[in-house]
């Protein structure tokens, strides 16, 4: 499974990827580039992952969710020049139920956030660019 | 095999990214440590070894062979290690 992709994300076909006759709970979650971040206008971002590890700590999310609840997963994260507007994760879940899906999705989402080494560059309306979750120490010292 | 009375030195490969890379100036530099050395270890050395490795936080987020460890993790020879900035994903 692959799911780093630098194409736009399609939660139609994540959709048709997790679907079935016994799941009839489906959860969704997008995650999608704001205009705005601590104040300071966003024109775009830019999406960069270690690319094995994050393939690798994904599939880890997934099996954990799948094994946890009695669900199906599909899961998405884009890399690359993003606009506002546009999705840069996509999480579908399917169970037999909603309460499995809320919360594998659920799951899924944070999990991704907290362990998938994926980081994002921001290019502000003023001009400046900087790295999301930067501490400060040395940073853009140029 | 024989076990030897000291571990025998290893080498890893340490990969940077995203505003780490960009502050060392490098993606990826190759770190000899003695035998036993761990995580903690190789930041170290590579905090005298490497320019500009010593401005960045002083206990970043690791990674060996694709997955998260902690400091303590010990290394073996031929390992990927990655220094890891904060994660910014979804």
């Amino acid at each position: 499974m692959t799911y780093l992709t630098e194409s736009p994300l399609d939660l139609t076909r994540l959709l048709a990827r997790v679907h079935g006759a016994d799941r009839g709970g489906i959860a969704s979650f997008l995650g999608v580039v704001r205009s705005h971040h601590q104040g300071r206008g966003v024109l775009r971002l830019a999406y960069s992952a270690y690319p094995e590890m994050a393939e690798a700590e994904c599939a880890r999310i997934v099996a954990e969710a799948e094994t946890r609840w009695p669900v199906q997963v599909a899961l998405e994260h884009r890399l690359g020049t993003l606009e506002i507007g546009e999705a840069a994760v996509a999480v579908v879940v399917a169970g037999a139920h909603r309460e499995e899906a809320f919360a594998a999705c659920r799951h899924v989402i944070e999990e991704l956030k907290r362990r998938v080494p994926i980081w994002k560059r921001e290019e502000f309306a003023d001009g400046g660019v900087d790295w999301v979750g930067a501490e400060g120490a040395g940073a853009e010292s140029q | 095999m024989t076990s030897s009375t000291a571990p025998a030195p290893l080498t890893v490969s340490v990969r940077l990214f995203a505003r780490y890379a960009e502050v060392v100036g490098e993606d990826c530099v190759q770190v000899a440590l003695p035998g036993g050395a761990t995580v903690a270890d190789l930041l170290a050395a590579l905090r005298l070894q490497v320019p500009r490795f010593a401005v960045l936080p002083a206990r970043p987020l690791c990674a060996v062979n694709l997955a998260h460890v902690l400091p303590s993790h010990a290394l073996r020879d031929g390992d990927e290690v990655a220094v890891l900035p904060p994660l910014a994903g979804g």
